[in-house]
């Protein structure tokens, strides 16, 4: 299995290694696998034009980051509020499928307009891309709750808060999470994109420098630095999914790939 | 200082339950209303243990939310120990059919809850759960989950996280359905016990008349759809009882026979039986 995996990876950079070298693909605009390497290489040894490169890895995890902690919080937090209170989400559905219905990342020129070349709009973007995504999805998960378990908790006792607390957000998590997981990788698209229109920092903000310059290499290699970040991001989010919903039995697949371990 | 004999006497004949001319309709969007309920009258005294009996569908689980005051009937009453319900009453405790159990919760988290959505103080809340854990045998299970347990272990969860509550008035609704056979026996002796050492008075609604008469102090045998009280039977066999061995009883034998025949002409009139007959 891993060889077969293993085998594409090679097969696939050795190609296009071949390709370019053989000039079949023109190397100015495809750039090839070596010199990409080699301009990795510049930018952890020696670092990039606007400093070092973990720098501007920070500057875009920074970003996202705070885009995606407050657009997710505020996601959940209208989620729940809307999902308990009927009157409230009748009133607001009409403008919530209008919001949705607007691609957000055609926000982020207005964002950067407004909020300048600094991380505020960046952040703005990828807020806007997280909200509605884990939004959608906590407002779906509260209306999913068990009615038996709710009915369950009313006659053992529970107040409405108790009943919010105990069972709709429990219940609603495992909604939650699954938005989490993909709206990350969002955030990091709100990001990226914000640099790319305009910022000083930045792997955005360096890929569209490469872009400037007619350096195809530069714009490779920025990508798989963001392939790299986006993909720790969805493991530690894995990580701690997996931590919070202990009490879940294992689905099928997961118990198929244990098996396959053993 | 005893209150007069004559107002003592009021309040003791005052029955736990008490379902008065209860009418009940189901309104659709349409404009369309089903009856579920009607002319619906039936007595359960305290400390006695009621089954309902009838056809699939007949609104058997219906009587279970007017008590609990989930629903309200349409016109008539419910009475709780004389008074009209008006919401959920903190006497009341439900065993549901369906598994209700919280699946994010450990199984001594589970069995906490009532005492903890009613203000308990945590660490008395724990020592209660931990001894009705115990009650149940199902002290070494405490941490773990649901999923991780069999059937009838969930339902002696469900069990003691409604005993913990001591309520006056225990509901089940087909509580052992889900259940195969010897289990569900052994789940019939175990509630006659707990509810033995209590005192609360019970309405258990079931479609199996064996279940009910081995139970119950008194079995009401309701109508297919909209249903009413087509009779009642008082069970007069001796308790303590063992329901497993009771079954071949002579008298048990009489009693359902002689429930069996009313039942069978309501089972046949229901619509799933009548389906079933053209098919």
């Amino acid at each position: 299995m891993l060889g077969l995996q293993v085998l594409i990876l090679v097969g696939g950079l050795g190609g296009w290694e071949m390709l370019s070298r053989l000039e079949w693909l023109d190397p100015f605009f495809f750039s090839m696998p070596s010199m990409i390497a080699a301009r990795l290489a510049t930018w952890f040894f020696n670092g990039t034009a606007q400093g070092s490169i973990w720098f501007q890895i920070w500057v875009t995890v920074e970003e996202a980051l705070a885009g995606f902690l407050a657009g997710a919080s505020a996601g959940v937090v209208a989620g729940i509020v809307l999902g308990r209170n009927r009157l409230a989400a009748d009133v607001l559905s009409v403008y919530i499928l209008i919001a949705n219905a607007i691609p957000r990342i055609v926000l982020a020129p207005i964002f950067v307009m407004s909020l300048g070349l600094g991380m505020a709009s960046k952040i703005a973007v990828a807020f806007v891309m997280v909200f509605f995504v884990v939004f959608a999805n906590a407002f779906q998960g509260v209306r999913e709750a068990d009615r038996n378990i709710v009915a369950h908790a009313q006659i053992l006792g529970a107040s409405p808060w108790q009943i919010t607390r105990t069972v709709i957000i429990p219940s609603a998590l495992s909604w939650i999470f699954a938005s989490l997981h993909v709206s990350f990788g969002f955030a990091i698209v709100g990001a990226v994109v914000g640099e790319l229109l305009g910022a000083r920092y930045g792997i955005g903000q360096m890929i569209a420098t490469a872009q400037g310059n007619f350096d195809a290499a530069g714009v490779f290699a920025g990508m798989i630095v963001l392939v790299a970040v986006a993909l720790l991001a969805d493991l530690t989010m894995t990580l701690i999914e997996r931590r919070l919903a202990r009490w879940r039995p294992p689905s099928a697949h997961e118990m198929q790939t244990q098996a396959g371990r053993s | 200082m005893l209150p007069p004999r004559r107002w003592r006497l009021a309040v003791e004949m005052t029955s736990a339950i008490a379902f008065d001319a209860v009418n009940l309709w189901f309104h659709a969007q349409d404009g369309s209303a089903l009856q579920t309920l009607r002319d619906f009258n039936m007595q359960v005294g305290r400390g006695e243990f009621v089954a309902l009996v009838g056809p699939t569908g007949c609104g058997k689980s219906t009587t279970l939310n007017l008590i609990t005051g989930l629903l309200r009937p349409s016109s008539g009453s419910v009475r709780l120990f004389g008074e009209t319900v008006t919401g959920i009453d903190p006497r009341v405790g439900f065993v549901f059919q369906a598994d209700a159990l919280f699946p994010w919760r450990n199984v001594i988290d589970n069995v906490v809850l009532g005492p903890m959505y009613r203000g308990a103080e945590k660490s008395a809340a724990y020592v209660q759960a931990q001894r009705w854990l115990e009650i149940v045998g199902l002290a070494k299970f405490a941490r773990h989950y649901p999923h991780q347990l069999s059937g009838g272990m969930r339902k002696r969860v469900a069990l003691a996280q409604t005993f913990i509550n001591k309520p006056e008035i225990l509901l089940m609704d087909e509580p052992f359905s889900a259940l195969d056979v010897q289990t569900r026996g052994l789940m019939q002796d175990e509630l006659l016990e707990l509810w033995s050492s209590t005192g609360a008075s019970v309405v258990f609604v079931t479609h199996d008349l064996e279940e009910a008469i081995a139970l119950a102090d008194r079995v009401y045998v309701l109508t297919a759809g909209p249903a009413t009280v087509k009779s009642s039977y008082v069970i007069d066999l001796p308790r303590p009882r063992v329901t497993t061995e009771i079954r071949y009883d002579p008298r048990f034998i009489e009693i359902s026979r002689q429930i069996w025949h009313d039942l069978r002409d309501e089972v046949q009139k229901s619509p799933v039986a009548m389906v079933a007959a053209n098919v």
